[in-house]
Parts: C-alpha cells; sequence; structure tokens
C-alpha cells in the first residue's frame, strides 16, 4: 500500500464515532514469519490512553477493518502498538502494510484485564501463541510496579520455537530475576532445546501461592478453558481467573450484536471476563 | 422504558380526551403535515397493509381486515368501514426509525498527498427513510405491540449505561410524532396480551387513537399522551369525551384482548431457555428452519446491524453504511476463517434465546413484544410460541410425545 491521506466526511453529527481516524505506521517489527508488530501515531490529534487488555478496530483502507488488542505499554506515552497475525484478507493487507502506511484506527473499546486486583499477591500469566500480544500490556504494567507483587508467572506455549512471540523481549524478562519466564512448544524442532508440550502442563508445576493469585489467560479457546480448570484444580479460585474472548467484534460499541455470548455484549462486557461467568457459556458448543 | 404490563383492565377518566367524526381526524392528517411531518401511514399494496406516506382518509385501509396464521397472511374484506380493522403488517416502527441501510460517512484518500474532494451523503430518502434529511415523520396507526417495541429500542439504542447510542436512531425518535391506535380485531398470530404489551396503549404515544365504529356512527377516540399531542389536538373540531366514548373503547380492547390467536406462557421462560442450550428441540426447529432471516427482519425489537463498507473500484472512495444484519447467517457470528454458530440449530437457538431470556438479563424485559410477525411471516411456519411451549413442555417432562418426535425428526 502507498503513502496516503485520507478525508473523512461523516453523515450527521455523532457517526463520527463509527468511523476510524487516520494514524501513520511508524515501525514494522517482524516477529514472526507470519506476525508483525505496528507502531503507529494518529495524523492529527492526540492518542487516546488505553488500559491493558482493550482492543481497536484497525482498518486497511478498502479492505475491511478487524479488532485488534493493544499490544503496548498502557503506562506511557508512546506509539500505539498492534501486533497483527496474517490470518485473512484484512490482517493480510495490515501485516504486509509498510512504514508510512496510514491506517484507520477506531477505540480503544472493551475492559482490561486489572491487573491492580493482584496487587499483594502472585501474578500468573498463562499465554497461547499470539494471546501473548494482549497480555504485553498487562505484564508491562505489572513491571512497572513489580514491588507491589509477590511472584509474577508467565507461563508461554507456542507452536513450534519459530512461532514464539516477542522472543527478544521474553530473554530480557527472563534474564530479570523477578519474574519466572516458563516457555513450551508443542512440537520440537532442531534449533529448540527447551520444553516441548502443552502450556496446560506448566501449570500444575509453577511456582506461586493458588489463594493469593490472579490469573490471565489468553490463547485459543480449549487453551483458555484447559488452563482455567488446570488453575481451579490448583485452588485458584474461579473469579480470580481471568479470560479474554474473542468473538466477532464488529461495531465495538455494543449496538451490532455481532459478539454475543448469551447476555454478554463481549465488545463491552469483555472481552476479559472471570471464569466463573464464562464457564457455563464456554463448555457450550455453538453458543 | 417501558417497565410495567399494559392495564386493558382499567376504563379510563374521560379527562382531556376528545371525538372525532372522519372529518376531524382528516383534520389531524393535515395539521401533521402543516406542522411539516411526513405523515407515514396504512395503506394497501401488493395485497398487504405497507406503511406509506398519507394526505387523506382515502388512503387508508377503509373496509380492508387481514387473515394471519404462521407462515401466512392475505387481506380480506371485512363487510364495514374501519380504517383500522387489521393487525400488524410485516412493518413496525422500526424501517422508520432504524432504516435497513444509513450512510455512516464517506472517506477518500489519494496518491500524492494532493486534497481529494468529498461527497455529500447522498439523502436516499424512501419511505421507509433512508438519510437524514428525510423527516420529521408522524407514524399513524401505531399498535400497542410497536409501540412497546419502540420502548425497548428507546433503551437498546437510545443510549444506555453501557452503549451506545445510535446517533441516527437518536435522531429519528427525538422528531418522530406517534399517533397509536388501540387495536380492534388482533389477528391469528398476535400474542401481545401475553406479552402484557396491549392491545390498548398506554404510554410513549403522542395521540392515542381507538376507532369507534357501529351501524349508525364512524368516530375515533383521541387521547393525548404528550404535551405536543395535547398541543395537536387542540386544533382538532371534535368534541369533549364522555364516559360512553371511554366505555366504548375499552370495550374495543378488551374484545381483542380476548381473541388473540396465540398464548405466550412467560413463566420461567427464560430459565427454560438457559437450561434448554441442548434440547433436540433446536435440531427439530433446524430440520425446518431455512435461515432465511425474515423472522429477524419483521421483528419490531432485532435491532442487529453491521457495519459495511463499500469500496469504488478505484479503490479511493469508500463508503461505511450501518446495514440490518441477522443472527441466521453463518457470516454474522464469523471470526478470522471460521464461524462460531455453524448449525441453523444453534443460530435459532441463539435468536429465541436472545429474545426471550438473554434480552431480559441485557436490557430489563423481554425482547418479545407479541406482534406475532416472526410466525405469520416465516416461509416454514415456524411458531415462536409453540416452540417456547415445546421447551417447556420438555422441561417438565410432561410432554413424553412432543420430546420423541422431535427425537424422530432428528434420528
Amino acid at each position: 500500500m502507498t503513502r496516503t491521506d485520507l478525508e473523512y466526511s461523516p453523515a450527521a453529527a455523532g457517526d463520527e464515532a463509527m468511523l476510524p481516524s487516520p494514524y501513520r505506521i511508524t515501525q514494522r517489527r517482524e516477529d514472526t514469519a507470519d506476525t508483525v508488530t505496528l507502531a503507529m501515531e494518529p495524523l492529527s490529534g492526540e492518542q487516546p490512553s488505553f488500559v491493558a487488555g482493550s482492543f481497536m478496530m484497525v482498518e486497511a483502507f478498502g479492505v475491511g477493518e478487524v479488532p485488534i488488542s493493544i499490544s503496548g505499554d498502557p503506562t506511557r506515552p508512546g506509539p500505539l502498538e498492534h501486533t497483527i497475525r496474517d490470518v485473512g484478507a484484512v490482517t493480510h493487507a495490515l501485516v504486509d502494510s509498510e512504514p508510512g502506511t496510514v491506517l484507520g484506527v477506531r477505540g480503544p473499546y472493551g475492559n482490561g484485564w486489572n491487573v491492580a486486583d493482584g496487587v499483594g499477591g502472585d501474578l500468573v500469566v498463562v499465554a497461547g501463541g499470539i494471546g501473548l500480544a494482549p497480555l504485553r500490556p498487562a505484564l508491562l504494567e505489572a513491571f512497572s510496579r513489580r514491588g507491589d507483587f509477590d511472584r509474577v508467572v508467565l507461563l508461554y506455549g507456542a507452536r513450534r520455537s519459530e512461532d514464539v512471540l516477542y522472543a527478544d523481549q521474553l530473554v530480557a524478562w527472563r534474564e530479570r530475576f523477578d519474574i519466572d519466564v516458563q516457555i513450551t512448544v508443542d512440537y520440537r524442532t532442531p534449533d529448540w532445546d527447551g520444553r516441548v508440550g502443552l502450556v496446560t502442563g506448566l501449570v500444575p508445576r509453577a511456582g506461586f501461592d493458588p489463594n493469593r493469585t490472579l490469573a490471565l489467560v489468553c490463547g485459543p479457546e480449549v487453551m483458555m478453558r484447559l488452563v482455567a480448570t488446570s488453575l481451579i484444580d490448583r485452588g485458584v479460585p474461579a473469579s480470580r481467573v481471568r479470560l479474554s474472548m474473542e468473538r466477532n467484534m464488529h461495531c465495538g460499541v455494543g449496538l451490532c450484536g455481532h459478539c454475543q455470548l448469551r447476555e454478554l455484549f463481549l465488545c463491552v462486557d469483555g472481552p476479559v471476563l472471570s471464569y466463573d461467568r464464562l464457564d457455563p457459556l464456554m463448555t457450550v458448543p455453538e453458543l | 422504558m417501558i417497565d410495567s404490563p399494559v392495564d386493558n383492565t382499567t376504563q379510563r377518566a374521560a379527562g382531556s380526551a376528545v371525538v372525532v367524526g372522519r372529518a376531524g381526524l382528516q383534520t389531524l392528517v393535515d395539521v401533521l403535515a402543516t406542522r411539516g411531518y411526513t405523515v407515514l401511514g396504512p395503506t394497501v399494496r401488493d395485497g398487504a397493509i405497507i406503511h406509506s406516506k398519507i394526505t387523506s382518509l382515502d388512503d387508508l385501509p377503509q373496509g380492508w381486515g387481514d387473515t394471519q396464521e404462521a407462515g401466512r397472511y392475505r387481506l380480506r374484506r371485512r363487510g364495514d368501514d374501519a380504517l383500522f380493522g387489521f393487525a400488524s403488517g410485516a412493518q413496525s416502527a422500526k424501517p422508520t426509525l432504524y432504516p435497513t441501510s444509513v450512510m455512516l460517512g464517506r472517506r477518500s484518500r489519494n496518491g500524492n498527498g494532493a486534497p481529494t474532494s468529498v461527497g455529500t451523503p447522498p439523502a436516499d430518502a424512501g419511505e421507509s427513510g433512508d438519510g437524514a434529511s428525510a423527516g420529521p415523520y408522524a407514524l399513524l396507526g401505531v399498535r400497542s405491540c410497536d409501540l412497546h417495541a419502540i420502548g425497548i429500542h428507546d433503551w437498546v439504542l437510545g443510549g444506555r449505561p453501557d452503549a451506545g447510542p445510535d446517533p441516527d436512531y437518536e435522531r429519528r425518535r427525538r422528531d418522530l410524532f406517534l399517533v397509536a391506535v388501540t387495536c380492534g380485531d388482533p389477528s391469528g398470530t398476535c400474542f401481545c396480551a401475553s406479552m402484557g404489551t396491549g392491545p390498548r396503549p398506554d404510554r410513549g404515544y403522542d395521540l392515542a387513537l381507538t376507532e369507534l365504529l357501529d351501524d349508525q356512527t364512524h368516530q375515533f377516540l383521541l387521547e393525548p399522551g404528550s404535551p405536543l399531542g395535547a398541543n395537536v389536538l387542540a386544533q382538532l373540531p371534535g368534541r369533549p369525551a364522555e364516559d360512553a366514548d371511554l366505555a366504548a373503547a375499552h370495550q374495543v380492547a378488551q374484545s381483542a384482548a380476548g381473541r388473540m390467536g396465540r398464548t405466550l406462557d412467560t413463566d420461567g421462560l427464560r430459565e427454560i431457555l438457559y437450561s434448554a442450550v441442548n434440547s433436540l428441540v433446536w435440531e427439530d426447529i433446524a430440520a425446518r428452519c431455512l435461515a432465511c432471516e425474515n423472522c429477524t427482519m419483521v421483528c419490531p425489537t432485532c435491532f442487529c446491524t453491521s457495519i459495511d463498507d463499500t469500496t469504488d473500484l478505484t479503490g479511493t472512495t469508500t463508503e461505511r453504511r450501518r446495514v440490518w444484519d441477522s443472527c441466521f447467517s453463518s457470516a454474522f457470528s464469523g471470526v478470522h476463517g471460521r464461524s462460531i454458530r455453524t448449525t441453523v440449530a444453534s443460530r435459532y437457538r441463539q435468536w429465541m434465546t436472545h429474545k426471550l431470556a438473554s434480552w431480559i438479563d441485557q436490557f430489563g424485559t423481554s425482547g418479545c413484544v407479541g406482534c406475532g410477525r416472526c410466525i405469520t411471516w416465516c416461509p416454514a411456519s415456524i411458531d415462536l410460541t409453540a416452540e417456547a411451549a415445546n421447551l417447556r413442555a420438555e422441561r417438565n417432562g410432561a410432554n413424553g410425545a412432543q420430546a420423541s418426535r422431535a427425537l424422530r425428526r432428528t434420528t
């Protein structure tokens, strides 16, 4: 896509809420073969603040608009960061966009992880695949006030070594020694000498006190359910296990109806919800 | 929002009500037009009652009634001169307040940094009122079920604490003048009496009209429901209503309430639907349901929309519109590369559970106002009230035949 500028003409006052604002890509980092992180800045005006766990609607002009979690640091002003995996027409166009390209952005939408609820106890972050992206702001927020937590544990599972997201940062976090970083891959490749197996398998042996834990989980739905069950088996209350749910987020403001999960509008009631609320809904196929 | 059932049992006091004849009703249409409203009312077109622009009482469906059953809608001659002697047509107030397609804005890009001219949105106004420049509208002949549906949308779309508001809905709603009508002749698919939403309008209107027709006289009782309604009423030639007029209007509603073609037992319905997620009834329905979306289109409360972009062939200009969408399509629940609800059974379950159960959690009321449209306009004659009864019977275990019928259909 070429360097572009956009003009906007809302049909009437108020309608601009549904129209994206133009953001220019300032940096593009290839995280894995199919995943990039784009840093963006608004062409005009202030960049909105956001809470860790919230998402935005990101548009490739003329192609479409998709919900993408914010993966940047919520505690510091800086460019807006989105980590995007190439899974469809819109994300393909986004992943292909070079620095200088203007994209459309609406939001932020949805609630957040509320990391502060874990202060005084242990924080356990469990991520699968690109599920690490929406959890990165939560980790960065926790690091910004590291002394307020007891243990901070990151359990991360990727399919193969080449799919490990933010590899440099994972190394750096591991070197901090005040965060327990454990990484596993589903399939061994010659370059991997670490752990092999599902991320679920890391939960039983991880060092945390279940009675004083806040757990944040993001990944494929089946992985989240198994991790939640495993955490609860260890004694973490279901109300202290939070999952980030994915549905068809479309308008972002609770009006279009696409993201409903029974009584929940996941774009405003979620995406982050505790497992006591989700358990009866996640166990029903096609709900 | 509307939070208590309609009281059809109590006769009202005469108060500020006025009785007008046919000439007075014509004056109402004229006064509304003079005040700048486009008056939309029931008309006969293509064998159905359709909301159209009206200027004269001659435009109204005089002497027409209707026959409605599951999957069936026919007009019939009544044998009298009633102007409002029919039940709900396919259209509620929804197409007027929440049109099928609304322009949200147009955006352009250019490749060299030079400004690109941006067009203004077309005012593609039709009778259903697309385009922000259309209106304001006065709706004549809004049924009590549809008034309640407007009340629900006022909450859902009008800026509830957790979402919205929808600016286009707000604009259209703010300017709307509502002339409600007491339903005198409900259809075979009506069940507003079960839902506590009719047949007599109880609030949320500017004027409420009850047609009083007997062998000698043809009159209309008009009751104001807002200061604006009272103001309009003061311009009409009529006489103050007497107790006998109120009694006659009361009788119209009482009689209609007793002639509903359907009933829906709402007691514990939310819990029944929540516990019926794995019911065989869904498979039974799915064997008949075409997923055609008719029920969601005619439903006066279904509000799901899609934010659609259309880009021109050169890729420089894109239009964003809010268009009706339906939970019966597979794309509705689409997340990258797949759909959450792949089966028709899961989509019907979503629609019915939302309408009758999760709606209560979300918005404090049922999402059903008992208008019966989803039954009438279903090409497969699927009956929401019958399926609700099936789910109840299955839960109670009292109707083994029903459950085994469902089982037979799916195996």
